[in-house]
């Protein structure tokens, strides 16, 4: 008996179509992300449960695992005029290269004095390598200069607007006594309001927080 | 799209000693550039933090603390100390130095929550904005930031409305109570 013979059909798929999926997924991802913005050192912060975005031209001042501060001024409109506000109260006595010089790094993380022949060194220094802005005694806490400056700078301007943003961004692992110098010297400069960047994290179930805003929804 | 037609323009003859050429597919086989890309895809996926930072408000006293300490209501006021190793511990009311082994109470972050909400609720009017209610958290100088933010966390879940919490530093009889209790618990 004949049997009836099926068809022999090729496996061949035509991968056109998946291909062009698959780009076009691809070139959206990469338009859709944002490249990350320069960090001083890697720091990871804590979770909070709030809503609001950070500003993303900031005041960032950064707080390492090992207590170092950094400080990143974010703001392309002030940080000329901070920068030279610092150089004129504190008598850095920085030339006018050596001012475009610093407005170039994208964060501070040397203390004053030693400013000049850390923009004097060949070979960048790596932000591991920096020692931080110096805040450990009340005395020699640095930051309160620079705030100072910041708030000069600042003067006159919405004080809403800065406190949006005034950034701390501190490790999990910081010391608390090393974020109090900061706060130390925040206060220092009757800058009692600031913001400090965490990662986003859902109410917990159950909270009152999470009945609220389930409520809203 | 990725085939053309290439049958067409071979149909004359070339002569007797010109041979036909090869008829040859233009197919391209898509398979590894379906590869690559579905590569990229996963690569973008898993680099790409999609989280954005978010910003928590800290709202800090002036210096007048003592002036504000003083107005609360002894019964309303609830003390939380950070200690290291995520310890917490706290008191209700204020410290003498005879109440101080019977007020002075260990817990977690676990736990602190419910004693949050205890608290308010036992304040009269805890769920408003005018009532005597107040937290002071105090940090010693070992524990962590996170702890310190977790803390001030743990307010908003609780709804505790701000200017009700307060951060003030450690006074030396609370330090040392925390690192005798760190001590008789092993806690280094």
């Amino acid at each position: 008996m004949g049997r009836a013979k099926l068809p022999r059909k090729s496996t061949i798929i035509d991968m056109t179509a998946m291909c062009d999926v698959a780009f076009l997924l691809l070139s959206f991802f990469i338009l859709a992300t944002k490249p990350k913005p320069p960090e001083a050192v890697t720091v990871n912060a804590p979770t909070s449960v709030s809503s609001e975005a950070a500003a993303e031209q900031s005041i960032l001042t950064t707080l390492t695992q090992d207590g170092k501060v950094f400080l990143m001024l974010g703001d392309e409109t002030k940080k000329k005029a901070i920068l030279e506000d610092i150089n004129k109260t504190k008598g850095l006595g920085l030339s006018a290269e050596e001012l475009k010089k610093l407005y170039k790094l994208p964060f501070i993380g040397v203390p004053l004095g030693t400013i000049r022949s850390f923009l004097a060194m060949e070979t960048p220094m790596t932000p591991d390598k920096m020692p931080g802005i110096p805040i450990t005694d009340s005395s020699k806490n640095e930051l309160i200069d620079w705030y100072r400056s910041i708030t000069n700078a600042y003067a006159g301007g919405s004080q809403k607007e800065l406190e949006r943003i005034m950034l701390i961004k501190g490790d999990n692992e910081a010391l608390y006594p090393e974020f109090k110098n900061i706060k130390f010297a925040l206060k220092k400069n009757s800058l009692y309001k600031f913001k400090i960047v965490t990662n986003s994290e859902t109410a917990p179930v159950g909270s009152e927080l999470y009945k609220e805003r389930r409520r809203k929804d | 799209m990725a085939e053309m037609d290439t049958s067409s323009g071979g149909s004359h003859k070339k002569g007797p000693g010109v041979k036909k050429g090869k008829k040859m597919s233009t197919r391209v086989d898509l398979t590894p550039m379906v590869d690559l890309g579905f590569l990229l895809i996963t690569f973008f996926v898993f680099t790409t933090t999609m989280s954005k930072p978010t910003a928590m408000t800290m709202n800090e006293p002036k210096d007048d603390v003592v002036d504000n300490q003083l107005k609360v209501k002894e019964s309303a006021v609830m003390t939380i100390l950070l200690g290291k190793k995520d310890q917490l511990y706290y008191y209700y009311g204020s410290l003498t130095a005879e109440n101080a082994s019977e007020k002075f109470k260990s817990t977690s972050f676990k736990e602190v929550r419910q004693l949050i909400l205890d608290k308010r609720n036992s304040v009269p009017d805890g769920d408003k904005d005018k009532s005597d209610l107040m937290y002071i958290i105090k940090a010693d100088k070992e524990s962590k930031f996170k702890n310190a933010i977790d803390i001030i966390d743990e307010m908003s879940i609780n709804k505790i409305p701000a200017g009700h919490y307060a951060e003030v530093d450690i006074s030396e009889t609370e330090a040392m109570l925390i690192q005798r209790t760190e001590e008789a618990n092993g806690i280094k």
